[in-house]
């Protein structure tokens, strides 16, 4: 059996997650990917697809469940989690790290996995880097909305220019020593309260 | 609005890892109260999911402390499966919190063989024992129990309670591992007949009108162990003075949280997103230990039901590490060998919580080891400058845990 002949199984709640990572595994050239979104019936499928290796997602609370079902199944290999000895401290710190937690069948070789492993572990990190910026684009978008509505405020009620808005809140802040659009966010939100 | 000011630079971050469940109420208390910072500690709470991933970042040094079952870094001691790094437990984080409810039908059967509403483990167990010999004498397939995880005291009060009732577990029903927010809706689609778990779960389930609360912990064993405080052995031994300053603000949150007259404040800390997320009436009933057993029904007043301050219950016994190991061999999870014995026992550290404690105004064990099950009644049992009371901590069935004499304890189980 070649490497490429090892089954793999995906467990998932994040289904953009699960398939960014099988098609990882099959551009690697593995063929034997299955991907799971939730673990309802999982101990049948597990029987059908005989993984060699487990990922799951650690926010996944049905790994305590998985966890307990290898403990007790006779009828699948027992898969055990990956903290096989000290040798892959790094390995498995990077996997903890990106949020993924590996399963291998007792006896499988750990270089066999390494490159699978490599390739989850890059992937996941690649999609958290995505939800990372996804949510800062999100704040900043919020940020700047905050501050022109802060810049409104002052332009009415000060009688300024917008330019001059913005000098004034920036000054503000450099002056507490905060950014610019929490100082925007405090005027806003006192703005509201003078309002009622 | 965030806070922008700098942290103190004196304070020590740890960072702790907890399930949310009521009896992660001194972590969030000591954290919500300022007990921490006040002792230049900055606590950082991380809630999780599950047991497992609670283990595998302790082991990875994310978390350097955890609310944690207790049965759990016992048997990583013992070697359950993988390498994890070592866990030593300094302090208990309260007595008692759980219970066992089943579905609305396997009640309705209970019902016709005498169980009674009070939630009395030795009349309800031989009712539940004689709903399960009806269903099998009916052809009907094997009942599930839900608990929470192999290594949990719910695992092993629960099998306690159904043998000692004439039921044996791995024989006559199933058990099966299921996240404790699941457990009302697995209940409700027929998944699994009952469960045991930490409140407010069961609470949940009964609100919801699918299950009936038919004992509790303290009916099956008073004043009896069930979650602890986890602490990586490293980095126990590197942060000696951070911890004991975490221990103390532990205390401290427990005296706060033991105290009756903030009840309706600490369901309200508690309910928040970020930590339980239940409404603070569901979380007030374990709290308060005032509940309705099933929706509708009358509220029982459970004694002992949850117990984080006095009679020692931050204590950590050595002889309930103990018995949890006698149930572990029990149950076949591990082989009996007096290497394991010695495993189970260092894992509890008695010393560090009377090193750290020592002067902090609580009253303190001069012993590490009780007879478990010996007292029918509160007792004082030190009358020095803290007066110490401990029990009643009795089994249901009577018997008694003697930690000295931990192999005919074991004989007399096989």
């Amino acid at each position: 059996m070649s490497s490429e002949d090892l089954s793999i199984l995906v467990i998932d709640q994040d289904q953009l997650r699960a398939s960014i990572l099988e098609d990882g595994f099959r551009e690697a050239g593995y063929q034997r990917v299955s991907v799971l979104k939730d673990i309802d019936m999982i101990m049948k499928r597990i029987v059908e697809i005989d993984p060699d290796v487990i990922f799951i997602d650690l926010e996944n609370p049905n790994r305590d469940v998985l966890e307990h079902m290898f403990q007790v199944s006779r009828t699948v290999q027992r898969p055990v989690a990956m903290f096989v000895d000290q040798s892959d401290t790094a390995m498995i710190e990077a996997a903890i790290d990106a949020g993924v937690s590996t399963y291998i069948v007792d006896g499988l070789k750990k270089e066999r996995i390494k490159s699978i492993l490599d390739t989850t572990i890059s992937r996941f990190n690649a999609v958290n880097r995505l939800r990372e910026e996804l949510e800062q684009t999100k704040n900043e978008l919020a940020e700047r909305k905050l501050i022109d509505r802060a810049k409104g405020i002052l332009m009415q009620a000060r009688n300024l220019s917008e330019e001059d808005a913005y000098k004034l809140l920036r000054k503000t802040a450099m002056d507490q020593n905060r950014k610019v659009a929490r100082v925007a966010e405090s005027l806003v939100l006192t703005a509201g309260l003078l309002k009622d | 609005m965030p806070d922008q000011r700098p942290q103190k630079p004196q304070q020590t971050p740890i960072t702790a890892g907890f399930m949310p469940l009521l009896d992660a109420a001194l972590l969030i208390v000591a954290h919500e109260k300022g007990f921490c910072e006040s002792r230049g500690i900055a606590l950082k709470l991380v809630r999780e999911t599950s047991w497992a991933t609670l283990r595998d970042r302790m082991t990875v040094g994310h978390f350097d402390v955890a609310h944690m079952l207790a049965p759990m870094p016992i048997a990583a001691a013992l070697g359950s499966g993988p390498m994890y790094a070592p866990m030593i437990v300094p302090m208990a984080l309260g007595l008692g919190g759980n219970a066992v409810t089943v579905s609305n039908a396997l009640f309705h059967e209970m019902c016709d063989y005498g169980a009674v509403d009070s939630g009395d483990a030795k009349l309800n167990g031989l009712a539940l024992a004689k709903a399960l010999a009806g269903r099998a004498a009916a052809g009907r397939k094997k009942s599930t129990i839900g608990i929470v995880h192999r290594f949990s005291s719910h695992n092993f009060e629960l099998r306690y309670w159904l043998q000692a009732s004439g039921i044996v577990p791995d024989r006559d029903i199933d058990l099966t591992v299921v996240p404790p927010p699941f457990m009302a809706d697995a209940l409700a689609a027929g998944h699994i007949d009952g469960f045991c778990v930490g409140e407010p779960w069961n609470s949940v389930a009964v609100e919801r009108g699918v299950g009936n609360i038919v004992t509790t912990k303290s009916s099956i064993w008073r004043s009896s162990p069930d979650k602890v405080l986890a602490v990586g052995q490293q980095w126990a031994e590197q942060n000696r003075q951070a911890l004991a300053a975490l221990m103390q603000a532990l205390v401290e949150a427990a005296i706060w949280c033991g105290n009756g007259a903030n009840i309706e404040q600490l369901a309200s800390i508690l309910s928040a997103p970020g930590y339980l997320d239940q409404p603070a009436a569901i979380l007030r009933r374990g709290l308060s230990g005032e509940m309705p057993f099933r929706r509708g029904g009358p509220i029982q007043k459970v004694p002992d039901f949850l117990i984080y301050d006095g009679r020692a219950a931050t204590f950590p016994w050595v002889s309930h590490a103990l018995w949890y190991y006698t149930q572990m061999v029990r149950w076949k999870l591990f082989t009996h060998s007096n290497k394991a014995i010695a495993a189970a026992r260092q894992c509890y550290r008695p010393d560090i919580y009377r090193a750290a404690l020592a002067g902090s105004g609580i009253a303190i064990p001069s012993v590490s080891m009780k007879v478990e099950g010996a007292l029918s009644e509160p007792t004082i049992v030190s009358d020095g400058e803290f007066r110490l009371t401990l029990g009643p901590d009795g089994f249901f069935d009577g018997q008694k845990f003697d930690p000295d004499l931990i192999e005919d304890y074991i004989f007399a189980h096989k």
